[in-house]
């Protein structure tokens, strides 16, 4: 059975602060399907990220982006979280006050009730039940639960944080917006075994990456290269190995530079 | 960022009238008015004494200044001094309360019937200048509480009253002291005696209805040895035009090892968005630990009024004793607060804590203004000082005035200040997990507060959260 397009993206422009990042970006993912996004700094990998999410200082110029049928720039950030759409963050914000395990289960709720799918919004008890059969599905304890959301936390233990609440959220598009920078080495495996259990055929991910080590741990299904706001290049696994030995530059340089 | 501030600044919800018949002394003031008050509310000698000398002392006096706030000049003779619901002399027993003064009550979420009445809180419900209801005072009877109006305490135990009256806020600490000392009408009593653990919550509620009339009301509160006592003040008024004047006293006494928690939500009227109309608020609220060990506690969550001046403090004279200040202050459309505390170290050992939280929006302008004062005899005082300010929207304005004066070398001071500002980065995280807008901000402007709602009795932390628009964090575990 051929699987349909979950996120389907036709010449996405896109401006940050009246710069146009994205020039024209084409994209198909489908369910279950892990892509992987890569390019050289300043080529619009975060860009691409914050405006599938929905960011609003990220102004859409142009373009398409359909998600499961919907219009997916059409959607408020909220409606596309609903939808199942998941943004782990580079720069995670910190929450004063505000344990993990309150807002996570705040989010659970909120996701849940807006779905409308009959799925019951669980209250302190039951969420803990819940959260406890996640956390050992990916084999974590819950240290980081009775925290205020980022408050005090490393670089690493914030981009953990992101992937348990992917985990907890369980959407069915994920994007990582560079979650392996700033970790070290066994960090990256932790969060990349984390990520490979997650994996499953209602779950696509798109991975934005500046580095080829994470695809190491997380083989993608298709790998694109951005580069100057467009894709530029898209292969199989094999085309990370190929820009971890030459570098970016033999892209750019067949690339029209303005 | 237009949602997020059409959030902070919600309707008032309390803005209602009450269609009931008043008696109003006509404005102005002389003293004439304060006998007539005193008259009616068939005050002994010694009291009128006590009023025109506060009046004579309020003439000298000049209206303080230095606040950061701005308003228009104020007239004292255009304000009316007494009102009062007309009902029968006397009550006795609630079911005499006029209906109309009941439905306000319920309405305000206060229920005064018998029936309805909130489990586990004693409240006195006053109505612009007069007490109308005062439930659960025979069940505390039983405990040797007190629990009434002033006015009543002032004639049926009077020896308490001029004991203790004045002695933490004197007739001529300050200006609206000293107004509100010439004219106070109503406020509560209470007396809690040695060693009792008073076994309810009292609670008063405030209502401002009449029109060009001031509220005045004096609370005197006092904690004998060994005592313990919670009590909680919640205040509203309609939404007029004018500005209307609202300038109390309450004064705490703390004697050995006893404990006084005082729990404030202040949702006078704010004025609307052009700043037209809301009531000012000038308070005088001071607590006396006289008692060794004792501990005197302000909770203070202040929402409403256009204008608040008020700095809740603590004079700790007894050895070891303890004073803390919690504070959230919410000032949105063009609301103006200038408050904090007073921290008085005179005895040794004394530790006081201060928690103020600032939150902004829309014109709102916020100062937290605080006095830390450790006097010579204060060996080994302590204090800790803690005043965030939150910025919500780019036309509000946070300001910190900390006033640190120490005499004692053996002090420990520290002082924590941070200003923050709700961000869009902040708000789309929240929305990217799901959560609306508005939910966002409750839950960033929530845990903001955190440390200080914390410190409510429950049924007040119920009410701050909802009153800052918020859900409950952490309500289990």
């Amino acid at each position: 059975m051929a699987k349909k397009g979950l996120l389907e993206v036709q010449g996405l422009r896109v401006a940050v602060a009246g710069n146009e990042i994205l020039k024209g970006v084409d994209l198909m993912i489908r369910d279950g399907e892990v892509h992987a996004i890569m390019g050289p700094n300043g080529s619009g990998k975060s860009t691409l990220a914050q405006a599938l999410a929905g960011h609003p200082a990220y102004t859409v110029l142009g373009g398409t982006a359909k998600y499961d049928g919907k219009d997916l720039l059409d959607m408020k950030p909220e409606e596309r979280a609903r939808a199942g759409v998941f943004l782990a963050f580079q720069y995670p914000v910190e929450i004063r006050g505000i344990t993990n395990s309150y807002f996570l289960r705040s989010a659970l709720n909120a996701l849940r009730r807006e779905r409308g799918g009959g799925e019951p919004e669980l209250d302190p008890i039951d969420f803990l039940q819940f959260l406890e059969q996640k956390l050992k599905a990916i084999g974590w304890d819950d240290s980081m639960m009775n925290r205020p959301v980022n408050e005090g936390f490393s670089g690493g233990e914030k981009k953990r944080n992101e992937i348990l609440q992917l985990a907890v959220l369980e959407p069915r598009l994920a994007i990582l917006d560079e979650t392996d920078s700033g970790l070290d080495i066994d960090a990256l495996k932790t969060v990349a075994e984390t990520v490979n259990k997650l994996r499953s055929p209602d779950r696509a991910f798109l991975i934005v990456t500046h580095y080829q080590r994470l695809l190491n741990y997380i083989k993608p299904d298709v790998v694109h290269v951005l580069a100057d706001g467009r894709i530029v290049k898209t292969g199989g696994p094999e085309l990370a190995l190929e820009l971890e030995a030459k570098g970016y530059d033999w892209l750019r340089d067949g690339v029209m530079v303005s | 960022m237009t949602s997020i501030e059409a959030h902070v600044q919600q309707p008032y919800k309390y803005g209602f009238v009450t269609d009931i018949e008043s008696e109003v002394v006509p404005a102005g003031l002389n003293e004439d008015v304060i006998r007539l008050i005193s008259a009616k509310k068939g005050e002994p000698e010694w009291m009128l004494e006590w009023r025109l000398k506060a009046y004579r002392n309020w003439l000298k006096m000049s209206e303080p200044h230095w606040p950061n706030v701005k308003y228009g000049p104020i007239d004292y003779q255009a304000i009316s001094y007494y009102a009062a619901p007309k009902q029968r002399p006397k009550l006795d027993s609630l079911e005499q309360v006029d209906p109309k003064l009941v439905q306000t009550f319920e309405k305000l979420g206060i229920p005064i019937e018998e029936q309805k009445r909130l489990t586990g809180v004693a409240v006195d419900a006053v109505f612009d200048s007069v007490s109308v209801a005062t439930t659960f005072q025979a069940e505390l009877a039983k405990y040797g509480v007190i629990f009434c109006p002033i006015s009543q305490a002032i004639r049926e135990h009077a020896d308490l009253v001029q004991k203790y009256l004045g002695t933490v806020v004197p007739y001529n600490d300050n200006f609206f002291a000293a107004l509100n000392s010439a004219v106070f009408t109503d406020g509560s009593f209470v007396y809690v005696p040695k060693g009792v653990r008073c076994p309810l919550e009292l609670s008063t509620y405030f209502r401002i209805n009449a029109s060009s009339t001031g509220q005045f009301e004096r609370t005197l509160i006092i904690a004998d040895e060994g005592s313990y006592v919670s009590y909680l003040e919640g205040c509203s008024a309609p939404m007029r035009d004018e500005n209307q004047l609202h300038a109390a006293v309450v004064e705490l006494v703390a004697l050995d090892n006893a404990q006084i928690k005082y729990s404030t939500i202040q949702n006078w009227y704010p004025g609307d968005e052009e700043g037209r109309g809301g009531i000012y608020n000038f308070v005088t609220k001071r607590g006396k630990c006289t008692g060794r060990n004792s501990k005197i506690s302000w909770t203070q969550v202040e929402t409403g009024s256009a204008i608040t001046w008020k700095y809740p403090g603590c004079i700790l004279q007894g050895d070891n004793s303890i004073g803390e200040f919690y504070s959230v202050a919410v000032t949105s459309h063009r609301q103006q607060a200038d408050t904090g505390t007073k921290m008085i170290h005179l005895g040794k050992n004394t530790r006081s804590t201060i928690v103020s939280k600032g939150i902004s929006a829309g014109h709102g302008q916020n100062t937290y203004r605080g006095l830390v004062k450790i006097m010579k005899g204060a060996e080994g005082a302590r204090n800790y000082s803690q005043c965030d300010s939150m910025l919500i929207g780019d036309k509000c304005g946070a300001h910190t005035f900390p006033y640190i004066d120490v005499r004692n070398s053996s002090a420990i001071m520290e002082h924590e200040a941070s200003t923050s500002k709700i961000g869009e980065d902040q708000i789309f995280y929240l929305r990217q997990r799901g959560l609306s807008s508005e939910d966002a901000v409750s839950m960033i402007v929530n845990g903001f507060c955190k440390e200080v709602f914390k410190e409510l009795p429950m049924e007040f932390a119920v009410e701050a959260t909802r009153l800052l628009g918020i859900s409950l964090e952490g309500s289990v575990g």
